[in-house]
């Protein structure tokens, strides 16, 4: 069992956890992620690290409620535990040498963004971050990316409720068109990042996206995380999550994580009405 | 509690015991639940023999003075002398014969692939039928669960050795080694991956061949030896072999991670919504109970028209798991014949009751879709050509893309290789060409102190394999401990 440290609500639907896992923290590195079982009969799910301290024993992730293993997540409380957390798992992104890099965070693909950002700048690389979300409510992070030394930061809302109106791919092709950039990272819905890689592609800038494909053990031994990577199947919990974006292939990957909506709801409805039955 | 060193059998001389008259009669039934109620449901299909059953199998026994079934035993199990003790209607003894070779015998009475071991051997085959030795394992085996903790046969445990074992892995290989170490006064600490133990017996083979509170007892039993197992814990990522062994502070490690990465057919469509790997499919429904979705959170697609590829235990599992799922049809595409299919004869059988449909000389080459979900399975037709390296006869291409199965699932399971993270667990190991771990007869590595066995050194084998390699691992762990 893993004891829960801490609990924030960032916005509405975005929390933060930290839970004591001593072993776990010795090893997190940016990009890498932890599978999550909240108690016996539980879905395992992938969550990016945020945060971690070797010092003090424990690790943090951020997570958007959206169905119903988030939604028991968000129920819980410091001092409850979690029945399986493990990591760190996948490989840890690339932060060495990057340069002039974007890094582009859209809704909680920011939570993401945020250590990988962190990592980058104290590898001595210029980074600005280009943080989206659909409107001023889901933005997430951005007083800590902006408390970030060296790192600036240009929000970007689909409705203009805070920063620039639009998507992320606007100021993104402002950076490549002034040849400002080495290198991009994006993190977020696979569309955006689609759109992410194919801005960046005209211009020849060399694009790494941290996917989101549906796992179940996180190790390495059941496939079904594999993504089309050029010609080849990779798995994005072992070779993952981040990849070549200008190699991936988005419609397969949005296809297949489609592939349990209806169970999802299912699942989550159940969810809701017993909690509101409890109430 | 053990009285494994005095055991009343061993030390009897044949002429102290009554003769044995071996009976005539025809092979002891299994007595199973009807293919057509089992195939919806996930309990278990044959309830093992009774008392009198088992007596009456154990029975036929000629208790041959050179008793060739053990030879056809990959751990030699005393065959002979665990028969005798059911004829005598003395369980315990039965459960400690059983128990000096093999650790899980309620596990391998159900999945050993008896007909090509033990009762291969059995000077019965030659004329008829043989003794059902795989049921009387069993029979003795559930008896010991069904005892209290107290009153199950363990094995008496050596004084301390001050040794600290990591074993890496709890499939048979992990917990046959784990149990050897502990009983040989080491303490022992098993590193899962998973949130559950017991490898592919707890997230591969299913409940209706082998319920999880079987694999849950005899793991408890490990855990009342004094083993402890930490599960979440993936080696290679939250510590390396050398990590153990330096910061961690033991003196030896086993590593049986078995082969867990799924291979897939390299054909076109792979990746359409509702094709599946084995390893996936079972592991949904299994290790994550999806079968009793939404109470339990994780879903699987339940096809209607299901097509398995393969020829293995591992096909004739998803098959079958399909099957209870709820689909209208299972087809089992191979690419040989129902002769050449490497799965235990009982579960071919059973699937074949069950009700799915085997399509034989059949080698997929497309999986065809529409809107990113399958649609169907398009396959060459085969026949059987000269014998390859295996001695099997090889199948080879009579007609390009012949036919097409309609179906809106696809399971692969055509095979397993090394799980990759091993090489992030210790960089330094030497491997075969294949992936696999090489070891020398006593189970050590090129690393020392370092050992391995089962899937992980052989390639996908078998569960009575993997148990014998951990065992044997476990030896040369203790010489190594000792003589160092
Ligand atoms: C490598 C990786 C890192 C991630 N990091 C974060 C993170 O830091 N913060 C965050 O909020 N989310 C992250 N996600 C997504 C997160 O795993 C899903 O939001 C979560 O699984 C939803 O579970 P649920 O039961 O609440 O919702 P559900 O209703 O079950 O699912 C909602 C949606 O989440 C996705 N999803 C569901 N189950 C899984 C699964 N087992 N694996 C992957 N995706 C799934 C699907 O697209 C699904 O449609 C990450 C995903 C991956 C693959
Ligand atoms: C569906 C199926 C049906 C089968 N049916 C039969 C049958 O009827 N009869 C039979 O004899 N055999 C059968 N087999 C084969 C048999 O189960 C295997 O040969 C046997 O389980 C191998 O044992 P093992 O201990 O080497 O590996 P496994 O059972 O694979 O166990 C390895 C364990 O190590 C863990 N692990 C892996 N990497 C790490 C790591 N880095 N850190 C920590 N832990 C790790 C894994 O999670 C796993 O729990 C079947 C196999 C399958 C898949
Ligand atoms: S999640 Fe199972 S292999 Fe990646």
């Amino acid at each position: 069992m893993f004891r829960i440290v801490h609990t924030r609500q960032i916005s509405d639907a975005v929390f933060e956890m930290g839970v004591e896992a001593p072993r776990i923290a010795r090893k997190a590195k940016a990009g890498q992620f932890l599978m999550v079982r909240v108690a016996e009969g539980g879905e395992r799910i992938p969550l990016t690290f945020s945060d971690w301290s070797a010092e003090e024993d424990w690790i943090r992730f951020i997570y958007m409620r959206v169905g119903k293993t988030t939604h028991q997540l968000s129920h819980l409380s410091v001092g409850d535990e979690l029945a399986d957390v493990v990591g760190p798992l996948g490989t840890p992104t690339h932060v060495e040498g990057v340069g002039r890099v974007a890094v582009i965070g859209g809704g909680v693909g920011a939570a993401v963004a945020y250590p990988v950002a962190r990592a980058m700048s104290a590898a001595g690389a210029r980074v600005t971050v280009i943080l989206g979300a659909r409107n001023a409510e889901l933005l997430v992070l951005e007083d800590e990316l902006r408390a970030l030394p060296g790192v600036t930061v240009n929000v970007v809302t689909d409705d203009g409720s805070a920063g620039e109106k639009g998507l992320v791919t606007a100021p993104l092709k402002r950076l490549c068109e002034a040849g400002a950039l080495d290198h991009a990272f994006a993190v977020g819905p696979a569309i955006m990042m689609k759109f992410c890689a194919a801005t960046t592609a005209e211009f020849g800038v060399p694009t790494t996206v941290s996917l989101n494909p549906i796992m179940v053990d996180g190790t390495g031994m059941c496939g079904a995380c594999r993504v089309t990577i050029g010609d080849q199947i990779r798995f994005g919990c072992v070779d993952g999550p981040d990849f070549d974006g200008h190699l991936v292939n988005w419609e397969e990957l949005m296809s297949r994580q489609r592939v349990y909506v209806d169970d999802e709801r299912v699942a989550d409805a159940d969810y809701q009405r017993e909690c509101s039955c409890h109430k | 509690m053990s009285q494994v060193d005095e055991s009343g059998l061993s030390g009897q001389t044949p002429a102290e015991k009554p003769r044995h008259k071996p009976s005539r009669a025809p092979r002891t039934p299994m007595p199973e639940r009807a293919a057509a109620v089992r195939r919806s449901d996930f309990e278990e299909v044959a309830f093992g023999y009774s008392a009198e059953q088992a007596q009456a199998e154990a029975n036929r026994c000629l208790q041959c003075k050179n008793p060739t079934c053990e030879q056809g035993c990959p751990v030699n199990i005393r065959i002979k002398d665990f028969i005798a003790a059911i004829i005598d209607g003395e369980w315990t003894d039965g459960v400690e014969i059983l128990k000096e070779r093999n650790a899980l015998p309620a596990v391998c009475g159900r999945v050993c692939p008896q007909e090509e071991q033990c009762e291969a051997s059995c000077v019965l085959a030659k004329k008829g039928e043989p003794v059902a030795i795989g049921r009387l394992e069993r029979f003795l085996g559930d008896h010991d669960l069904t005892c209290d903790l107290e009153h199950r046969c363990t094995p008496q445990i050596a004084e301390p050795s001050g040794k600290r074992c990591a074993v890496v892995g709890s499939g048979p290989a992990g917990l046959a080694c784990a149990g050897e170490l502990a009983r040989l006064g080491h303490s022992v600490t098993v590193m899962e991956s998973l949130h559950a133990p017991g490898g592919v017996l707890s997230y591969g083979i299913p409940e209706f061949r082998l319920p999880k509170a079987i694999v849950a007892a005899e793991i408890e039993m490990l855990e009342v030896m004094g083993v402890t197992i930490e599960c979440d814990q993936v080696i290679g990522r939250i510590a390396t072999v050398e990590d153990l062994m330096t910061e961690e502070g033991y003196d030896a490690v086993f590593i049986g991670s078995g082969a867990g990465l799924p291979v897939f057919l390299g054909i076109p469509g792979e990746n359409l919504n509702g094709v599946y790997s084995a390893n996936e499919f079972l592991t949904r429904v299994n290790l994550m109970r999806a079968y009793e979705f939404p109470t339990s959170d994780t879903p699987v697609w339940r096809g209607r028209k299901v097509a398995v590829v393969g020829g293995g235990n591992v096909a004739m599992d998803a098959a079958r798991t399909a099957l209870r799922l709820g689909a209208e049809e299972v087809f089992l595409a191979y690419r040989r014949t129902a002769e050449e299919m490497p799965a235990r004869k009982e579960e071919v059988h059973h699937a074949i009751e069950e009700g799915v449909e085997f399509k034989m000389l059949c080698s997929p080459v497309e999986i065809r879709g529409r809107d990113g979900w399958v649609t169907g399975l398009v396959a060459n037709r085969m026949e059987l050509g000269e014998p390859d390296e295996s001695g099997r006869r090889a199948p080879v291409c009579v007609m390009d893309a012949d036919f097409e199965i309609e179906c809106d699932t696809v399971i692969s399971a055509v095979g397993t290789r090394a799980n990759p993270l091993l090489h992030d667990a210790a960089p330094d190991l030497e491997l075969n060409r294949r992936g696999y771990i090489v070891t020398d007869e006593n189970g050590a590595t090129n690393l020392p102190g370092v050992f391995a066995g089962g899937d992980i050194v052989t390639g996908a084998a078998t569960v009575i394999l993997a148990m014998g390699a951990g065992k044997k691992a476990a030896a040369g762990m203790h010489r190594w401990l000792t003589d160092a």
